[in-house]
């Protein structure tokens, strides 16, 4: 399961993550290491298995919609990189 | 003996009697922190001052009348679960500076009960590892062997449990990173089943897979711990309403006519012929206290590695989108919104995270979702029946932590194939949601622990936690200490 040098590119602009040319030439050699791996998995005939997503049984969990006072808009503002009026500010999306 | 060197309980006893105060214990642990911590590195982040303030507040408590068997017990965190006020950085650049608004659940379940919080312990970054090499500050070395690993992902916690710097930790283990750690380092690690510990405050790696456990050094001490964090929790969904026993209660009893498994596919190639011996020597311990022994099959397990490396990249490619540098972490300023996303990221995600998020995101991506997994999830399925068939035939399973004992810094960190393998007993049991403690059970002719893995159904605990206790009383394996500080 070789992995092209554009295939590890997509893969890392879908994850939104700027990699280097040695870091992309190291993923592309040890993604398809661990893919040919996963081959084995093909081995097994699952066609008739469901699929297991989680092990407990799915259900909606719901509770009371009642109000409840939210986190105090500065303690969270703290965390951000760049607080502007009360809001996160990003660099613009829309000319 | 030295304060710092009790267990919960026999602090918890002098404590109730009057002998020590939480603030002397409280003093003795962090004395040992700064003597120690240099050489073993388990803490990123130590809060002395706010401990003894806590210390004195519980101190104050007990006069007052209140007790509990964590009332001003000094513990550790893992640096995964948020605590508000004190850095969580989960190992990682892009929360290095982040400070939670607010305590996981199971941290408040913990201050209720009165314990001090010494300080935040060492992981891989974002729970990704099976050594610690993977945290992007620094390695923690194993107590019993500083040129060795002390296990992964909870390796800070482990490796201060071992070395007397708390008295007991949190953890969290979404495929071994509680029990494989523990193993390392020749402390109790318990892994609760899925949807047991409220996951509220737990940054999240596999959301189907991760739990918070406890790392201890006696059986005694986890239940106690365990007691204190299990239970249902409104603000996690998947935390399950199911009572919470008295883990204590199960302590003292025996277990003749116990029915224990021993799944053949745990003794294949690869296992340290020093492992498979201590195992297999608990195993005849456990037969001679009376409990039934014989083998059981779990057909599927080869394939537990690759469904986990599929299953928990996945859900972690999803759960790490929401670091993108707007709201808190790291930013690296770009003219684009969306450049910005790509540069933070790069740079703030270390080698295996980045791994494993491009791992995941093929697996999910158009065209190999079916293969890869939609294919993984149906393993998952097959997997999950093994160990209800199991479990038929068996009140506890009985099998070796991980195939080898500690091994070496910088073995193999060029190789995440073969470092994934180091989880080989540890990932099915996440897979399956079951619940599992690993505890000493010998030592190799290096003089490292060997651990032993005592698996149980879901929400079992009580029973995992009673062969445990049981085979701690007939042997004296967790008696022995590290060569490290005397």
């Amino acid at each position: 399961m070789a992995l092209s040098r554009e295939e590890v590119e997509h893969i890392a602009e879908l994850a939104r993550l700027a990699l280097s040319d040695e870091e992309l030439a190291l993923y592309q050699e040890q993604l398809s290491a661990i893919l040919d791996y996963m081959q084995q998995l093909q081995r097994l005939d699952t066609a008739a298995i469901a699929p297991t997503a989680t092990v407990l049984p799915l259900r909606s969990v719901m509770r009371e919609d009642e109000p409840r006072p939210p986190f105090p808009h500065e303690d969270i503002l703290a965390n951000a990189p760049e607080p502007r009026d009360g809001c996160f500010a990003v660099p613009p999306v829309l000319d | 003996m030295a304060l710092h060197a009790l267990t919960i309980h026999e602090a918890a006893a002098r404590l109730e009697r009057g002998e020590i105060t939480s603030l002397a214990l409280t003093e003795a642990v962090i004395e040992r922190i700064l003597a120690l911590d240099n050489d073993i590195q388990a803490y990123i982040t130590l809060t002395p001052e706010a401990a003894l303030e806590q210390a004195r507040a519980a101190d104050a408590r007990r006069a007052a009348g209140e007790r509990g068997p964590l009332l001003g017990i000094p513990l550790a965190i893992k640096d995964v679960i948020c605590t508000q006020g004190i850095p969580t950085t989960c190992g990682s650049r892009i929360l290095e500076d982040f400070v939670p608004p607010y305590d996981a659940t199971v941290v408040e379940r913990l201050r209720k009960a009165g314990a001090v919080i010494v300080g935040k312990t060492n992981t891989d970054e974002f729970a990704m590892g099976s050594s610690t090499e993977n945290s992007a500050f620094f390695t923690t070395r194993n107590p019993w062997d500083l040129g060795r690993v002390p296990g992964g992902s909870s390796g800070g916690s482990a490796a201060a449990v071992a070395a007397d710097e708390c008295l007991g930790a949190l953890g969290s283990d979404t495929g071994g990173s509680v029990r494989q750690p523990a193993g390392f380092c020749g402390v109790v690690g318990l892994k609760p089943s899925y949807g047991r510990v409220s996951r509220y405050g737990l940054v999240a790696y596999a959301s189907s897979l991760d739990q918070i456990g406890v790392l201890a050094k006696d059986v005694t001490d986890a239940a106690l711990l365990l007691g204190a964090i299990a239970g249902h929790d409104g603000r996690d969904s998947t935390c399950v309403d199911v009572p919470v026993p008295d883990y204590c209660a199960a302590l003292g009893e025996g277990i003749a006519g116990l029915r224990i498994g021993v799944p053949r596919e745990y003794f294949g190639a690869g296992l340290q012929p020093e492992v498979e011996a201590a195992v297999r020597a608990a195993l005849d311990t456990l037969a001679r206290l009376g409990a039934q022994v014989s083998e059981v099959a779990l057909p599927h397990t080869e394939y537990a590695l690759p469904v986990y490396y599929l299953i928990a990249p996945a859900e972690a490619s999803a759960n790490l989108a929401r670091y993108d540098g707007v709201r808190y972490g790291l930013r690296v300023e770009a003219s684009t919104l969306a450049e910005q996303y790509k540069q933070t990221r790069g740079r703030g995600f270390g080698a295996e995270v980045k791994r494993r998020i491009m791992l995941g995101t093929y697996a999910l991506s158009a065209g190999y979702y079916d293969a890869y997994y939609l294919k993984a999830q149906k393993v998952r399925t097959l997997i999950k029946a093994d160990f209800e068939r199991a479990f038929e035939q068996a009140d506890v399973l009985v099998c070796p932590t991980a195939p080898t004992t500690a091994f070496r810094i910088g073995e193999k960190v060029d190789d995440p194939l073969h470092m994934y393998l180091t989880d080989i007993f540890t990932l099915s049991m996440n897979l399956a949601g079951i619940c599992g403690l690993s505890l000493p059970c010998g030592f190799d002719a290096n003089g490292l622990p060997i651990g032993l893995q005592i698996m149980g159904r879901a929400f079992d605990e009580a029973r995992v936690l009673q062969v445990a206790s049981a085979y701690e009383r007939a042997t004296a394996w967790h008696q022995r200490k590290p060569p490290v500080g005397r």
